[in-house]
């Protein structure tokens, strides 16, 4: 999608734990509407790098603007801007359906009356309605990081960022969830994913391969097979892991 | 699927709303958890009809004994008064002022009458005598109301003699309390009961839900939105605000119109004071919830750091004067300490603001530490 600006922007970012570099000096620019793929075993730094993007990391050093905007001072008004949806899930198990769109509508301030209407057609879309007003507890896997991802968009972010969101998810919620993710780009926000599991990144406009922090390959998936001579990501990943594994978590 | 159709239209919104929408959550949480918000509302009704009963508890048949140095006439209609009584039964004959303490180690005997050896004499020749009672005041509410009985009796028996007498006999009881001589009264337990659930669901209850979030992993979205971190827990915390006031009231009205515990004061600076209390122990909630990340942590400093002192140092049960110094000492930094000050001179003194302010300027300095500790620390996290 090229020309339509860009959403993030990272140069030479770094976060290091101590003596531990979980990021190191990572440069990349995702365009506006666009897929982007972050894969890497786990460990890799894909999470703390996605948790600076939010301001909910600041970085040791580097630079990085969100929606046109600097990390370091204007993390508020990236809030404004993002969906988050984290590797833990983020629904509340005693609220309902119902609620838990209401409550993360309202927090986004989304106007009552705007919220009403996102909020039923939301459950309607994915075929929620007969359970909206029960709680979250009893419901499928599948159903929750469905809307678990809803509550992160429903008030139509720029950006929105997902942490591993197929992690234990069966292989149709994770096409149903694809699918979704689609939408939501060709709706023009901007998809910042990462996922370990190397078959999604199919799915991805672009990926960037992360190992041990920093950045090892990056680019169309098409062109990243080629380039490495594989037949799919898993052997690209394999290629570009295997020389220095490393046993540090994050 | 036209899935992103659905989010057309405005995109900013009030800061109230968003309040708004997080305290609504807060309230489902809570009623969801319907067993807690029973033990909440129902512990402390439980607890002041407790102690309520304790408080009335009659007495019958507490052993006494009788030091009778005069062994005239007078002291002797007395003590056929006292020994007819149902609620008092004469067990000791005493007969030097060293068994007293003898008497009192044994522990069965609650208080020794004692006549001066010149009563019946005194008496006749100025119309007036004393009486002394020595209580054993360890368990001061049993002592208290022993010495109301044997007084009423004593009374009782003078009023008998002066029906037909134009200059009145007068009979002058002195009361003294062994081992527990501050006697903390009976009322104290109503304003020491508030404390402790305030404590309770304040402090306890605010730090559980906020690392139940932290523990959830819902925090880190949170921290995400715009929401502010300041408003998070704000919305955390108006909740159990309102739960604490609340049940504050209950007990107040149960201790009022059941046990007949007076408040003396004015009951608009009672309320307001309550509030700084609540919110000094919310806020000790919030700085306890931002040392750590696990519910179970949280519950076991909240009864360890919170519920012990307050009940053990507050001098709700144990007067503070009687403490060893370094519990003293210690004392002081138990925010529950200056609020039961507070509480008594309120409701049994009837004291107004000018006799507390300073105990109300400790209760406010104490939010002031505690939300900027929880300030520093967040920041510390966040980084």
């Amino acid at each position: 999608m090229p020309d339509r600006g860009l959403s993030i922007e990272t140069k030479n970012l770094t976060k290091k734990f101590g003596e531990f570099t979980a990021v190191d000096r990572i440069t990349f620019e995702v365009e506006k509407g666009e897929i982007f793929g972050f894969l890497g075993a786990n460990g890799a730094g894909k999470s703390t790098a996605m948790r600076m993007l939010c301001g909910l990391l600041s970085p040791t050093s580097g630079s990085a603007t969100v929606a046109g905007m600097d990390v370091y001072r204007q993390s508020e008004k990236i809030k404004q801007r993002i969906g988050y949806m984290s590797q833990k899930f983020s629904l509340y198990e005693d609220l309902t359906v119902r609620e838990n769109l209401s409550f993360y509508g309202g927090i986004y301030g989304i106007e009552p009356k705007l919220l009403r209407k996102r909020r039923d057609a939301m459950i309607e879309e994915l075929g929620l309605k007969e359970v909206q007003n029960e709680l979250i507890k009893g419901l499928p896997l599948g159903w929750k990081q469905k809307l678990s991802f809803s509550t992160a968009v429903l008030h139509a972010p720029e950006i929105v960022f997902l942490d591993e969101p197929t992690g234990g998810v069966d292989p149709i919620t994770r096409r149903q969830f694809w699918e979704m993710i689609n939408q939501t780009a060709a709706n023009g926000t901007t998809v910042f994913v990462t996922t370990h599991y190397m078959d999604e990144a199919e799915y991805c406009d672009r990926i960037s391969m992360m190992v041990d922090g920093k950045i090892a390959a990056m680019g169309a998936t098409s062109s990243l097979k080629e380039q490495f001579n594989s037949k799919n990501m898993d052997e690209v990943f394999l290629h570009l892991a295997r020389p220095k594994e490393r046993s540090e978590n994050e | 699927m036209r899935f992103f159709s659905i989010l057309r239209g405005q995109r900013k919104g009030a800061k109230m709303n968003r309040l708004r929408a997080f305290i609504k959550k807060e309230f489902y949480h809570i009623i969801r958890d319907w067993r807690t918000l029973i033990i909440l509302i129902g512990m402390p009704m439980a607890q002041i009809i407790l102690f309520g009963f304790a408080i009335t508890n009659e007495v019958n048949e507490a052993k006494i004994g009788i030091l009778d140095k005069a062994k005239d006439e007078e002291s002797r209609n007395i003590i056929n008064k006292i020994d007819a009584s149902s609620y008092l039964d004469i067990t000791e004959y005493l007969s030097t002022d060293e068994e007293i303490e003898k008497v009192f180690k044994k522990g069965n005997v609650k208080e020794i009458i004692v006549f001066p050896a010149d009563f019946g004499r005194d008496l006749w020749a100025n119309n007036q005598a004393d009486i002394q009672v020595v209580s054993d005041a360890t368990d001061p509410n049993t002592a208290d109301l022993i010495f109301n009985y044997t007084r009423a009796i004593i009374l009782n028996h003078l009023n008998e003699m002066n029906a037909n007498i134009e200059s009145p006999f007068q009979i002058e009881i002195n009361q003294q309390m062994l081992y527990n001589p501050a006697l903390k009264g009976v009322y104290l337990f109503v304003p020491g009961l508030i404390t402790v659930i305030l404590m309770l669901i304040s402090a306890m209850m605010t730090s559980i839900s906020i690392t139940k979030e932290k523990e959830l992993g819902t925090m880190e979205v949170l921290l995400a939105t715009p929401m502010a971190p300041v408003q998070v827990v704000l919305a955390k915390v108006i909740p159990y605000l309102l739960l604490a006031f609340i049940d504050a009231v209950l007990v107040l009205l149960l201790g009022y119109f059941v046990f007949d515990v007076p408040i003396r004061g004015s009951l608009v600076l009672l309320l307001f004071e309550t509030l700084v209390f609540i919110v000094t122990a919310l806020s000790l909630g919030v700085f306890i919830s931002t040392r750590t990340s696990s519910q179970q942590v949280a519950l076991m400093i909240s009864l360890m750091l919170l519920m012990l002192p307050t009940i053990l140092l507050s001098g709700f049960i144990f007067p503070i004067e009687n403490m060893p110094n370094p519990l003293q000492i210690i004392s002081n930094i138990v925010p529950a300490r200056w609020f039961v000050i507070i509480l008594k001179g309120i409701m049994l003194k009837g004291l107004g603001i000018a006799a507390i302010w300073e105990e109300t300027l400790i209760l406010i300095g104490f939010i002031v530490f505690f939300i900027a500790l929880s300030v520093k620390n967040y920041k510390i996290r966040l980084t």
